[in-house]
């Protein structure tokens, strides 16, 4: 046998385990949003609780987070109260409320505290669908323009806060820094 | 042989649609296409179902979405689009040729042309008389091994 060819399986294995590690490491469930670097969709959708309703220029003008939510949704519940603690610092949130009972939805507001600048309500999900949304919780940034710069599937917590969305809003100190 | 091709013909069932709604086409070519269409795009909440199988609420919207667009006229490659616009190449079990996918779609082939490399230079290898090729040739040589070892 030829030296080289006897490290032909080892080689093959290391190869083997280089692809295997990567595997390891990626996260099948993190989807980019189709909707990265486009203006926020379109919509004509009642505000929760009034008459009125809201356009999507209407969300225009400054940095925001876009909250996707119901209260059929257990992990809503687990990061309504740091959604609390970001409008306090100033982060302005829009609810997106998402294929859920708009009653149910003013009752969780008012037991648990409302973050929201302002909340639509998507009844059906077509918002949602237009979007991109495939479930609750999910949480977009929009820039001052209405662009989607970041979406974010599932819980909001400190980590995903300071890792991936305080970077949109520099103003804002971190939650939990010096204060 | 009959008997083996009954056993064939036994694994080959059809494949059933786990769908809870029922929708009316105006047409059994639409019918068609929805269901080549429903098998083919993938649920982006539970990512190894197509939206077919998929009991997730946005699987449900989208079958919903297919639907009406074939009932107004589009086209197979306009509902893919459409959905593609929204959710990425991730919605569809046959991703377009991209950048990203280009591995995915040549990988098939490459393997291929390795395959059908290593089996001619086997093949030449045999020709040129470095493997024993006959049963005859080969008792030969195990007797000169033996014989030669004791």
């Amino acid at each position: 046998m030829q030296p080289l060819k006897r490290f032909l399986p080892l080689a093959a294995f290391l190869l083997l385990v280089v692809l295997l590690v990567r595997g390891l490491s990626l996260d099948p469930t993190e989807l980019p949003s189709a909707r990265l670097g486009d203006s926020l969709p379109d919509f004509d959708l009642p505000v929760l609780g009034e008459t009125a309703s809201r356009q999507a220029k209407d969300w225009k003008g400054e940095a925001a987070l876009i909250n996707v939510w119901a209260t059929w949704c257990f992990s809503c519940r687990v990061e309504h109260p740091f959604l609390l603690e970001l409008a306090e610092k100033g982060v302005t949130i829009y609810g997106l409320n998402y294929k859920d009972d708009p009653q149910k939805a003013l009752v969780w507001l008012d037991d648990l505290g409302n973050p929201y600048a302002e909340t639509v309500v998507d009844k059906d999900g077509w918002f949602g669908l237009d979007l991109g949304v495939y479930g609750a919780p999910e949480t977009y940034v929009i820039d001052v323009s209405g662009v989607v710069r970041h979406r974010h599937v599932g819980v909001v917590n400190e980590q995903v806060w300071s890792e991936h969305l305080a970077p949109y809003f520099e103003a804002i100190p971190l939650v939990g820094g010096s204060d | 042989m009959i008997r083996i091709l009954l056993s064939f013909l036994m694994l080959w069932s059809a494949q059933s649609l786990a769908v809870i709604e029922t929708y009316e086409f105006s047409s059994t070519d639409l019918e068609l296409r929805y269901k080549a269409l429903s098998q083919e795009l993938r649920c982006p909440k539970c990512q190894n179902q197509n939206i077919a199988d998929s009991n997730a609420p946005i699987s449900r919207d989208l079958r919903a979405i297919v639907h009406e667009q074939l009932e107004a006229g589009a086209t197979d490659e306009e509902i893919i689009d459409f959905l593609v616009d929204r959710y990425g190449e991730f919605v569809r079990y046959r991703p377009g040729l991209d950048s990203n996918t280009l591995w995915l779609w040549s990988a098939p082939i490459m393997l291929l042309v390795m395959a059908v490399a290593v089996v001619v230079t086997q093949i030449r290898k045999d020709r040129d008389g470095q493997t024993i090729s006959s049963n005859a040739e080969r008792a030969n040589k195990l007797r000169e091994k033996f014989d030669g070892d004791s």
